[in-house]
């Protein structure tokens, strides 16, 4: 997994509250078997017309947004199907790092194991971060894991919270996999004992 | 004397195998479901760095997303879907792990076959890469979906990495009137809550209302708990869930089921314990619900009207609203009951099993739907509920009313088969997400509940089935 650091770019502004992962990346690219080339799905409904060209309406279309690498977005993101395949199609496109009031559950959890820094900030700072994002190119956000802080165009910053446990996998890009295997005379161990207590299982 | 712990707490004490200074902990997991939208990642991960399925006796795998619901002795003409399929079948067999093709009698939508053959318990821990699996937490399970690198973390490990989330308390008394079930119970919460209500959470549901519903209401109410926004929902186990379990092929058998039921008879939450939240419904007074917009938030009383979003004060949440109004082809002040169809939709993991399926049929027998609708498609959530209803005439019962009755698999809840909705079609559907384009491109989903769909065939448009006899 790709450390996620420092990461200085133009935000792209979707304003749109309850934005699902159906919404991110539709079913018929769940066919696929691979991780990876989910970019240009990213969005596809609202970005794409019927007959396939861009809707020039959709944010990431837009001339300053197409190579955002922050997504700023109304509250409750990534809500709905568990379909990690929403965190690969944002890291394929560019996306790095999502900030919005809330982000569901199991998205949040999977932007963690893709290099994806998911941000939860106040409503007025969401907004303040929306009228930077709406500023296009003359303004960029840089985001910094270490101090967690936002710099916003104008220097002012937004602090925020992360779990420290995730923040050290993201900062040194750890495979937990092999973190937890590290464990396995635990497991081990706790696997005779559920044995014992629970023998059912 | 140690302090009351809720339900949750129980569950989640018994399954921590280490736990970290900073309350990360690392969770043992009894039972891993698989289907083959969410799996081929994960075993490629395994394959990329050589590692084994720690407990392969402890997953069972199953294809449900991609089947067609038409005739499958041919195959899958798809070639995207019988990939993936082939992929899955290929998976289960390299790494040992027990799995049901479609062509077993045994498949069907994995958080309908869990139960079904007693792989779900109570106080245990299940995942699955599907975000549904809060299905399972009817059974006094903790169980909550989870996305493709914690399919391989917990294929490689048997454990996933977990925080402990806040426990809320969803209080239902009361005793519904005729016509309004579960998805109604469910429906209503997720209003009341909205889709982030209960982010972080795990929601134990409890209350008269709720003792009452059978294992299957119980499952639609625990299946929605996603909507919600919790991650898992729970019921404490009773007599009806062992009743359902008792005798179902992977339930424990003889001494081991009496030690089991020791165990499971102290699953309930503690007197005193604490819940971080508690949300009330009254269930006397609760009407059948129906959604109008994209959200499962964006519900209504099927007496209702469409609501205005205009005077919503967040100027984001209301351009969100306004939009979901646009995508669903309505105007606000409409009555519900005014909105006409095209097409109806009974199945899923919400609503396909053998009750939800009796439950239509009472609605339907010996009428005709309406002759508005494109069609009506019946999908049962497994082979095996297929078999208990043709076995009770259901069958006949809905092709003779004018439905489509098909192979089991999840279908239309999510189109990734060929069952999709049309651009424009307004559909009435016992699923669970309403989301744009969901059901199809540009298709219109209203949540409702079996019996509000099948009057609605009937009618061509939404009823009170309340009224009908």
């Amino acid at each position: 997994m790709q450390p996620f650091t420092k990461l200085t770019s133009t935000p792209a502004p979707l304003k749109v509250v309850n934005v699902d992962t159906d919404m991110i990346i539709p079913k018929q690219f769940l066919k696929t078997i691979k991780r990876t080339g989910l970019g240009t799905a990213l969005f596809s409904e609202m970005r794409y017309k019927e007959d396939g060209s861009e809707n020039p309406d959709f944010v990431l279309n837009k001339p300053a947004y197409r190579k955002s690498e922050i997504l700023i977005a109304g509250d409750n993101f990534g809500c709905g199907s568990s379909r990690e395949h929403a965190p690969w199609a944002l890291l394929d496109f560019g996306i790095r790092c999502v900030i919005s009031t809330s982000f569901a559950d199991i998205f949040y959890n999977n932007c963690f194991k893709n290099g994806i820094l998911p941000i939860t900030v106040s409503p007025e700072d969401l907004d303040k971060l929306f009228d930077d994002a709406d500023r296009g190119s003359n303004a960029t956000l840089t985001v910094d894991l270490e101090k967690q802080e936002i710099t916003g165009p104008d220097g002012g910053t937004v602090k925020f919270d992360i779990d420290p446990f995730r923040k050290k996998c993201l900062i040194e890009g750890l495979d937990d996999i092999g973190l937890t295997m590290e464990k396995a005379p635990k497991i081990a161990g706790y696997e005779t004992k559920a044995k014992a207590d629970r023998p059912w299982l | 004397m140690s302090a009351p712990k809720t339900l949750y707490d129980k569950i989640f004490d018994d399954h921590v195998v280490d736990r970290q200074a900073d309350g990360t902990c690392l969770l043992y997991i009894d039972r891993h479901l698989v289907h083959e939208v969410t799996s081929p990642q994960a075993f490629e991960g395994l394959r990329m760095t050589n590692r084994k399925v720690r407990a392969p006796e402890k997953t069972l795998a199953v294809v449900d997303h991609n089947v067609p619901t038409s005739d499958r002795s041919k195959g899958i003409q798809e070639e995207e879907s019988r990939i993936q399929v082939e992929t899955l079948a290929k998976n289960a067999a390299d790494f040992g792990i027990e799995y049901y093709s479609e062509r077993d009698k045994r498949q069907g939508v994995v958080h309908v076959i869990g139960p079904e053959q007693g792989f779900t318990l109570p106080g245990t821990t299940i995942v699955c890469g599907d975000s549904h699996t809060s299905t399972h937490g009817a059974f006094g399970a903790l169980a909550h979906g989870i996305g493709t690198s914690e399919v391989e973390h917990v294929l490689a490990t048997q454990t996933l990495i977990q925080k402990k989330a806040k426990n809320m308390l969803i209080q239902v008394d009361g005793t519904l009137q005729n016509g309004v079930t579960g998805k109604d119970i469910a429906l209503a919460i997720i209003g009341e809550i909205g889709t982030a209500g209960g982010t972080g959470s795990v929601m134990e549901y409890a209350g008269s209302a709720i003792r009452e519903l059978t294992m299957e209401g119980r499952m639609t109410v625990c299946n929605m708990s996603i909507e919600g926004g919790a991650r898992a929902g729970l019921v404490a186990p009773d007599e009806k869930t062992y009743a359902y379990l008792a005798g179902r092929p992977k339930a424990p058998q003889g001494a081991n089921w009496d030690a089991a039921r020791r165990y499971w008879d102290t699953l309930n939450t503690d007197e005193g314990a604490h819940f971080d939240r508690i949300v009330k419904l009254d269930a006397n007074n609760l009407p059948p619900i129906v959604s109008w917009g994209t959200s499962p938030e964006d519900v209504v009383s099927v007496n209702g009207i469409v609501p205005d979003p205009s005077a919503i004060a967040d100027e984001v949440k209301r351009e969100s609203k306004i939009r979901a109004l646009s995508y669903m082809g309505l105007t606000a002040g409409t009555k519900m009951t005014d909105i006409e169809l095209d097409v109806v939709w009974i199945g899923s993991c919400t609503n396909g099993r053998i009750e939800d399926l009796r439950a239509a049929a009472d609605i339907l027998k010996g009428k005709k739907i309406s002759d508005r609708l494109a069609y009506m498609m019946v999908v049962p959530g497994s082979g095996l509920v297929k078999e208990q209803a043709e076995a009770e005439g259901l069958d006949k019962i809905f092709i003779e009313a004018g439905a489509q009755w098909r192979e089991p698999g999840c279908s239309m809840c999510l189109g990734m088969n060929p069952d999709q909705l049309l651009p424009g079609q307004r559909c009435a559907s016992t699923s669970n997400r309403n989301f744009e384009g969901r059901q199809g491109f540009k298709g219109r989903t209203h949540l409702v509940s079996p019996k509000m769909a099948a009057a609605a065939a009937l009618a061509g448009r939404f009823v009170d089935v309340r009224t009908m006899n």
